[in-house]
């Protein structure tokens, strides 16, 4: 991938597929590191699958035996000395508070590490694609914070969609102008 | 700055013209969005479709949406275009420029853009 934003929102749609009603995005950063946590109340994996996911040959997919996103990810952050780790509670044995949590670290000043790019624009992408989810992101800068919360919005939309173009646009000028205070 | 406030106009604008979209539309644009279709550059593809429906005010007749892995890997980002009564049309290797012609050509004007299409690999 060309930009840490296009896994992020390649791992959001596992948690999509997952079932999820709730989507949470979170990075958080310093001058030195990245965290990217991407965690959803989706139907979670069972242990078997989960100790697979890392391996390319293991894929929800049913047009292909393999499945690169998580793999990507992890050599993406393990690229730059970091790590990633999935936890997850399958439905099966957790009726009450299944969901997947991914978490990748990554270091910034590593000549490794792959800028995190348009991060605005896979928001849009998800919130266009699922408008039902509650999506949830917080972003962690060194010096200030940009949010989103898509319930908020739709207490204000009412029956519009967060689909809607007029508000996807919104969405987008939003968080830019979050980030532009943010300093990013 | 951006606020709730001016997402409450949004909503108001809108109220009125959503009743009307619902069912009208007659063409569904569906855009891959898996690993492969990511990794080849679908997000600026499937948003410039979303901004130039909207600005084209395609919208009463236009939908557009995401899918996963369509199996054409090799080809992506891939642009699948569903019309009642038509065949479906299949878009390749698909770029915002290219996107932006199709919205022109094919769902505005009606005609498909051949040269763009997986039968013209």
């Amino acid at each position: 991938m060309k930009e840490l934003s296009l896994n992020i929102l390649d791992i959001a749609e596992n948690s999509v597929k997952a079932g999820a009603s709730e989507v949470k995005i979170s990075l958080e950063e310093t001058d030195e590191t990245l965290k990217i946590t991407v965690s959803d109340n989706g139907c979670g994996m069972k242990e078997d699958f989960l100790k697979s996911v890392t391996d390319p040959f293991t894929t929800t997919r049913t047009t292909r035996k393999v499945g690169l996103g998580i793999p990507l990810f992890k050599m993406e952050a393990e690229q730059t000395g970091g790590s990633l780790s999935i936890e997850s509670r399958h439905v099966e044995l957790y009726p009450e508070n299944h969901g997947t949590t991914t978490s990748a670290l990554f270091y910034k000043n590593h000549i490794d590490f792959i800028p995190l790019g348009d991060v605005i624009s896979s928001l849009v992408v998800l919130i266009q694609g699922s408008p039902d989810i509650r999506w949830r992101y917080t972003h962690t800068l060194p010096h200030g914070e940009v949010s989103l919360d898509t319930d908020e919005l739709r207490e204000v939309l009412g029956d519009v969609p967060l689909s809607a173009p007029e508000v996807l646009s919104w969405i987008s000028e939003y968080l830019g102008e979050q980030y532009a205070e943010a300093g990013a | 700055m951006k606020s709730l406030a001016e997402l409450a106009a949004i909503k108001e604008k809108m109220q009125n013209r959503v009743v009307l979209r619902e069912g009208s539309s007659n063409i569904r644009v569906v855009v891959g969005m898996a690993t492969c279709g990511i990794a080849a550059g679908a997000r600026p593809v499937l948003n410039t479709f979303v901004e130039e429906v909207n600005s084209q005010n395609l919208g009463d007749k236009v939908t557009v949406t995401q899918t996963g892995c369509i199996g054409i890997c090799q080809f992506e980002p891939v642009v699948e275009v569903f019309e009642a009564g038509k065949e479906k049309v299949t878009y390749v290797k698909m770029t915002s420029e290219k996107a932006k012609e199709v919205v022109e050509k094919h769902l505005k004007g009606g005609h498909v853009v051949e040269e763009y299409t997986i039968s013209n690999i």
